[in-house]
């Protein structure tokens, strides 16, 4: 059922999209209509985002067709939706930080005088348009670089409407923004529909929606679930169709424990600028416990602020009882603190692509492994193959460059380089993300085996099911603090999805510190 | 109002520090020398000047984008060593001349933009080996300096204002008042106003120009915003060219003759980037421009005169000293650097210090 307006703006046809083999998008069929504001609603990797890209003219399809105002149309760039009169405002900024505000408003057809650009006109046009998101504050030839994060998301969207679009998308457009500004969206947005234009919005605040939205579509698993007008699901239907998983992953078993393990992470009122708020989490020697909730909640801003990558980190964080400020990931390994982060992103953060496997693996431990002013040839290389043996990477040498691999060997080299250090604390950022089901598996091993020799393990997953299966106990984000914490049993899909989207906890958590 | 001022000047302190910087320098300089604040030392100084100007304009272009240009010195050498096989005889022969200079430097310009837009290569390397073979070329055509510049040409272009009626008899040698009052500023400052203002400023205010700063500061945001990427970098390195064949016109114009000399050549191009960084323009991209990269050569041709008029007997002696020349650019290019790199201590994630 598409309960679409009379003659749809937009409408997607057997939508295909997918990434090497990973389906993105399977056989989507969409369609919005002007004078509306439509909501897409869906957990991290429903395909939200594809959805998105494809509309804008970032990506195409591999498969179906795109109409928009009735007229079959196939973006190659985003400067052709632009012209068609499709406006996005990106989750990730797309300002210009070293071009002052007026000129990032103004970026493509600026006005002009003479051929030139006329900055007289183009202040002006700046002013009105801040004016009309009620921004009169900003001043136009202040630079962007130089305004806090909820200013320029403001910037971003003055920029959106001085393109005068017909269907403005926003992608997660206000995740930055402060309570007040969020008002004054809300106005613009009712305003800008009661205009006729369309406008399609993504966000994971269900309060949000709720409010502003008069069509929810919710997407799982890149297919297109279903499609009703707001108020006619309540949020537990909404769950029920965000929730729902073609497969299941095999996890070792959870101990069964008497007693509170003895903790070995403690971290309290943790802080940073405006993404952390007062979070306390102790983690015990050998268990699991799992960060949760829906993607950029501050669950990355965490680990890195325990691994001292962080400037202006407030809050105290002991180690087995001695309090430790690390300054650096270089401080965070030392053997007094013990920490080692395995980095969400592999191939910018984990990997030198270029080394070697051996290489890579032997770099944390090389201080280990020096003996007087060189290193030992004979204890590396007997490491290196006692790591590429416990983790069974597949590889045909390891002086083979590490780019040579699968996502998940690579990924395992990560974790081999950090199992190296013996670190008391191990910080993992969505290891499994890319990778296939079978490595998976092995790492949920690998890490119940860990945690049974003591380690004490802070695991950041976007994957609820991984949530479940491998942790003692789970901390859901939301808004850069703890939003609720879920132990044994009650860690379910059910508890972490609404948890995720902040729902249930409206009662625990006072109002205002939702943000 | 006073607001916008504050905003602006703090958006501007790199150039605004070098032309301080530069202004300090000056009138020490001019304090000391024999003949300072005449019209003579003024020429003597501007002829020294605009082409090391013009080449640190050039080089500022790739350096917005956050890239860099090393074949600036190696094409204005080329250019020089056309501009003395082409710029003299007849009028009609020496207006040829000048333009073909312009267009060779544009060509050589234009290929390197080529090269890095649709090879997808990285600019150092492509521009380090697109000037040597800029160099061989010139050396081809120039294997020992040499060559013939137009001499009246050479003359107007290198002295004041008032030789330019009088050489080419202009008003019967009785030029009127308002040129008079104008007679005395020096011709390579008069074509320093004319490129700026009928090139730069023209270029800086188009959207192209805009989309050059929008590149280099941000160039997924720039692409995201619908920004022509590849034009904009294909501009930049094509003005670029213009400007360095420009450099190689009036160097050849100033000598009278031409002269290939790749040693030169490199040191120019090491000059142009110093002047870049001390005016004020971000070898990271976005920010600067080439009225900052004047105010950066002013400042290293000054440290030039001043050692030049140091008694070597008084307490600063030592200034006097050519040998210690380098050593004291040096400190200020590390000086300037400094100031540029001031941004570091207000960064939150140092994971941000390493884009």
């Amino acid at each position: 059922m598409a309960p679409s307006p009379a003659a749809p703006l937009l409408q997607l046809r057997n939508i295909s999209k997918a990434y090497g083999g990973v389906k993105a998008l399977t056989d989507v069929d969409f369609a919005t209509g002007a004078a509306s504001i439509h909501a897409v609603l869906g957990e991290n990797g429903a395909g939200k985002s594809t959805l998105i890209k494809i509309i804008s003219g970032v990506t195409r399809p591999d498969a179906g067709t795109v109409a928009f105002e009735g007229r079959e149309v196939a973006f190659a760039t985003p400067q052709e939706a632009n012209a068609a009169g499709i406006v996005t405002i990106f989750q990730e900024l797309s300002v210009m930080p070293d071009l002052s505000v007026a000129d990032n408003i103004s970026i493509t057809r600026p006005p002009r005088r003479l051929g030139l650009i006329d900055h007289r006109a183009q202040r002006r046009r700046a002013e009105e348009l801040l004016a009309r998101v009620g921004c009169e504050d900003i001043n136009p030839i202040e630079r962007v670089r130089n305004l806090p994060l909820s200013r320029r998301q403001m910037v971003e969207i003055a920029k959106a409407l001085g393109r005068n679009p017909k269907l403005l998308i926003l992608d997660e457009a206000t995740s930055a923004l402060t309570a007040a500004d969020v008002e004054r969206v809300y106005g613009i947005l009712h305003k800008l529909r009661s205009e006729g234009l369309g406008l399609l919005y993504i966000s994971h605040r269900m309060h949000e929606i709720k409010e502003l939205a008069d069509t929810i579509s919710v997407f799982r698993n890149g297919r297109h679930v279903e499609t009703f007008p707001t108020g006619t699901r309540n949020d537990e239907a909404i769950i029920g169709m965000m929730i729902g998983r073609e497969y299941k992953n095999v996890y070792p078993p959870k101990p069964v424990r008497a007693a509170p393990p003895a903790p070995v992470l403690e971290v309290r009122n943790l802080g940073w600028v405006d993404r952390l708020h007062d979070i306390s989490v102790t983690v015990g020697k050998g268990e699991i416990v799992g960060l949760g909730g829906l993607d950029g909640q501050g669950q990355r801003e965490l680990l890195l602020a325990l691994f001292g990558v962080l400037r202006g980190v407030e809050g105290s964080v002991e180690v087995e009882g001695r309090p430790v400020k690390p300054g650096s990931p270089a401080a965070a390994t030392r053997r007094d603190v013990g920490m080692a982060l395995i980095p969400e992103d592999r191939k910018t953060e984990g990997l030198m692509l270029p080394m070697s496997i051996g290489d890579n693996i032997s770099l944390t431990a090389l201080r280990k492994l020096t003996r007087g002013v060189v290193i030992d040839a004979g204890a590396e290389k007997s490491s290196i193959a006692a790591m590429v043996e416990k983790l069974q990477i597949k590889i045909g040498s390891v002086a083979d460059p590490v780019a040579t691999l699968s996502g998940g060997n690579q990924q395992k080299v990560v974790i081999a380089k950090w199992l190296l250090t013996a670190a008391r604390i191990l910080l993992l950022n969505d290891p499994t993300r890319g990778i296939d089901v079978g490595t998976k598996q092995e790492i949920y091993r690998l890490l119940r085996q860990l945690a049974d020799q003591g380690t004490a393990i802070l695991f950041y997953s976007t994957d609820y099911d991984e949530l479940i299966g491998c942790c003692d106990r789970v901390l859901i984000l939301y808004g850069g603090r703890v939003a609720r914490v879920l132990e044994g049993e009650a860690i379910s899909e059910k508890n972490i999805v609404s948890a995720s989207f902040n729902l249930a906890a409206s009662e625990a958590v006072p109002a205002e510190a939702a943000p | 109002m006073i607001e916008n001022l504050r905003l602006r000047a703090a958006q501007n302190l790199g150039p605004l520090l070098a032309f301080g910087l530069f202004v300090l320098l000056y009138c020490f300089y001019s304090v000391l020398h024999p003949k300072g604040f005449t019209v003579d030392l003024f020429v003597q100084n501007s002829n020294e000047t605009l082409t090391l100007v013009l080449l640190g304009m050039a080089q500022t272009l790739p350096v917005l984008l956050a890239g860099i240009d090393l074949s600036v010195g190696p094409l204005m050498t080329l250019v020089d060593s056309i501009a003395s096989e082409v710029v003299h005889g007849s009028p009609a022969e020496i207006v040829f001349g000048i333009l073909l200079c312009v267009f060779c430097g544009l060509v050589g310009g234009a290929i390197n933009g080529i090269i890095v837009v649709y090879g997808r290569l990285q600019p150092i390397v492509v521009t380090l080996a697109t000037g040597a073979v800029f160099s061989g070329i010139a050396l081809f055509i120039r294997p020992t300096p040499g060559g013939e510049v137009d001499g009246d040409l050479s003359w107007v272009a290198t002295n004041a204002l008032s030789e330019l009626p009088a050489t080419y008899g202009w008003w019967g040698g009785n030029p009127p008042a308002w040129f008079n009052a104008i007679s005395g500023i020096p011709m390579p400052i008069v074509l320093l106003v004319a490129v700026v203002v009928f090139i730069w400023l023209p270029f800086k205010n188009s959207e192209t120009g805009r989309a050059v700063y929008a590149v280099g500061s941000n160039e997924a945001a720039a692409y995201m915003s619908g920004v022509r990427v590849n034009r904009a970098k294909l501009a930049a390195y094509t003005l670029g060219g213009v400007f360095a064949g420009l450099a190689g016109l009036y160097f050849a114009v100033q000598t009278g003759s031409g002269n290939a000399d790749p040693i030169q050549a490199g040191t120019y191009t090491l000059n142009s980037i110093a002047a870049v960084v001390i005016g004020g323009t971000s070898m990271l991209g976005g920010s600067g421009g080439a009225i900052a990269t004047i105010f950066g050569v002013f400042v290293l041709r000054s440290i030039t005169f001043c050692f030049r008029v140091v008694d070597s007997d008084s307490a600063i002696g030592f200034l006097a000293n050519p040998l210690l020349q380098p050593m004291f650019e040096g400190i200020i290019l590390l000086l300037a650097v400094c100031i540029g790199a001031a941004r570091v201590f207000r960064v939150k994630n140092r994971l941000n210090l390493f884009q």
